[in-house]
């Protein structure tokens, strides 16, 4: 089973690589994009048999390691078919 | 008295702060291993500066699940004097020994210079040497010493005086140029409630001889020193 685990920067939580990288953005000439957010992103391959027993490992191992709960929280993806945009 | 040193992989302060506690005070220290189970009878614990585990993930979070962890904790919840440098202090965040979390710095840069900090609070192991409002000037190195926590946390560290070190201008003035890193309240560095345990992100182990372009950071070892010596400080065996 493959849980996706997105952790991102509380939204009181000044982000200051995203606040760079927008900047970044407009000096080449992105003007529409008026915010980034900076995030990490987690792929785990689970030995499970249901999604729900995936989604609580996943959010187990979200609360005691992948994020931290004093700046950071987190939204996970858990599926067996899960369809992907990658280029 | 006796020093731990403890060593993560990836520690590179070290041998700075053995240094400081063996041949500027010549006390007696002892490398410790992250996978050590035992502080061999140490009366403090130093973790040093560096990048422990590579700082993968978030700086100290990974260091905070070595086995030697369990000791340290251990070792301040029974009230002996914990000190964490840079690094150090990020594991005791990330451990949940000390409130609070590291942001990247405000200016995105790993920041490389001596910053001038404001003695707070003297009613601690690794600052009762020092005059209440004293100021030292101590090297920072440091790419996440972004000082955060929730308002409300904030809040009670001032009111519990919790802030021990806090980075001021020439005057003692806490202003926003004086903050290297945008750290909340300007806070270098803070204690626990019980008081034993202190982070701060400037580094005092390289400043403690004159030849290093400044002995300020001297203080805070002889504070322990004087601290374990007066009994002032559990004595954790």
């Amino acid at each position: 089973m493959r849980a996706r685990v997105f952790v991102t920067l509380k939204p009181s939580v000044f982000d200051p690589q995203g606040t760079t990288v927008a900047e970044a953005l407009h000096t080449l000439g992105f003007d529409a994009v008026k915010d980034v957010r900076q995030g990490k992103y987690f792929e785990l391959d689970i030995d499970a048999t249901t999604v729900e027993a995936a989604r609580r490992l996943a959010a187990e191992a979200a609360d005691k390691l992948l994020a931290n709960p004093v700046i950071e929280s987190y939204r996970i993806e858990v599926g067996t078919d899960v369809k992907e945009t990658v280029r | 008295m006796k020093f731990a040193i403890v060593v993560f992989p990836g520690s590179n302060c070290d041998h700075d702060a053995y240094h400081a506690a063996k041949h500027v005070l010549g006390q007696d220290a002892e490398f410790i291993w992250h996978k050590d189970t035992s502080l061999q009878g140490a009366d403090a614990v130093v973790l040093p500066g560096g990048f422990a585990h590579g700082d993968y993930l978030r700086t100290g979070a990974i260091a905070r699940f070595s086995p030697v962890m369990q000791e340290v904790t251990k070792f301040a919840a029974a009230g002996g004097p914990v000190l964490g440098i840079c690094n150090g202090f990020q594991i005791l965040l990330e451990a949940g020994l000390l409130p609070g979390a590291m942001l990247r710095n405000r200016s995105v840069k790993f920041q490389c210079e001596h910053v001038i900090v404001k003695v707070e609070q003297t009613d601690t192991p690794f600052s009762l040497a020092c005059d209440r409002g004293q100021r030292l000037r101590i090297p920072i190195a440091h790419g996440e010493g972004n000082y955060y926590a929730e308002p409300e946390v904030v809040e009670r560290l001032e009111s519990h005086r919790q802030v021990v070190f806090r980075y001021v201008d020439t005057n003692g003035a806490p202003t926003p140029e004086a903050n290297p890193n945008g750290s909340v309240n300007n806070i270098a560095g803070l204690c626990n409630e019980g008081r034993n345990v202190v982070g701060l992100m400037p580094h005092p182990e390289r400043a403690c001889e004159l030849s290093l372009g400044s002995a300020d950071g001297l203080v805070m070892f002889e504070s322990v020193v004087q601290s374990v010596a007066q009994g002032t400080v559990a004595t954790v065996r």
